[in-house]
């Protein structure tokens, strides 16, 4: 009996979880599909930094840095940032070479709702490494008035 | 011209990595948005930002309608030698701009 009733009111904070529906995952898995051309994405390397409970989704800081030498022999190419849930699944595309020291990149970006991050670092190798993190937002950016 | 924040060291010792910071001014209109009138108001964004070091490009960024209003990008680069370090963002509606910073390495 108890438990009924702590499940029953606990269903509201369930619906403030981030729900992606199937569109929205096929439109996010379709660019990074053509972000990495086919090739297999692994986990690992990309270190996203972004705070897990934005409060205003109008500017969030966020940045992206990826293990890597930086050497002539063995660095990042592209670092891709994609969303799941914007109007468009793109965010930023950054190009780098050996002369960028780092593989680091800082921005403040708009998220439309809670919902997923991806960023994707390509090597020069030609190898994808990647990184997903979910986001609570709680005032959405302004993006459909 | 759009106002322009930017964040070059001045001097820096060779082979040093320098981090790099950059604002412009700019609505980021996303193309999303109705205004007052309930008419969606046509996308302005800018959508390249370039930096060269000495007229070779170090970094460059493709950005889309989710970067906020008044585009900021911080990276980094490998301070090489003394010279113009210069930013170039292109946008909607013809937006060009280009901004040159001097840097002394050591």
């Amino acid at each position: 009996m108890n438990l009924t009733r702590r499940v029953l009111l606990s269903a509201p904070a369930a619906l403030l979880l981030p729900t992606p529906t199937r569109a929205d995952q096929q439109r996010l898995a379709a660019a990074l599909q053509e972000f990495t051309g086919g090739a297999a994405l692994r986990e690992g390397r990309v270190r996203i930094e972004i705070s897990p409970l934005v409060e205003n989704g109008n500017a969030v800081p966020i940045s992206v840095s990826v293990e890597a030498p930086m050497t002539a022999a063995d660095h990042v190419r592209r670092i891709g940032v994609f969303n799941e849930r914007n109007p468009q699944p793109h965010v930023i595309t950054a190009q780098f070479s050996p002369r960028s020291g780092r593989a680091y990149v800082a921005t403040h970006i708009r998220l439309a709702t809670s919902q997923a991050l991806v960023a994707v670092a390509e090597m020069s190798d030609g190898s994808f490494w990647s990184q997903r993190v979910e986001v609570v937002v709680t005032l959405a950016a302004c993006i459909e008035g | 011209m759009a106002r322009v924040l930017l964040r070059v060291p001045t001097t820096a010792e060779k082979g040093s990595v320098i981090e790099i910071r950059a604002l412009i001014q700019h609505v980021m209109e996303t193309g999303y948005r109705p205004n007052a009138q309930g008419v969606v108001q046509a996308r302005d964004i800018i959508w390249h930002f370039t930096c060269r070091y000495d007229g070779e490009v170090v970094f460059s960024a493709a950005l889309s309608p989710a970067i906020a209003a008044n585009p900021f990008i911080a990276f980094t680069t490998i301070a090489t030698e003394s010279g113009p370090i210069s930013f170039t963002w292109e946008g909607d509606n013809g937006f060009a701009q280009t901004e040159t910073r001097h840097i002394t390495v050591t």
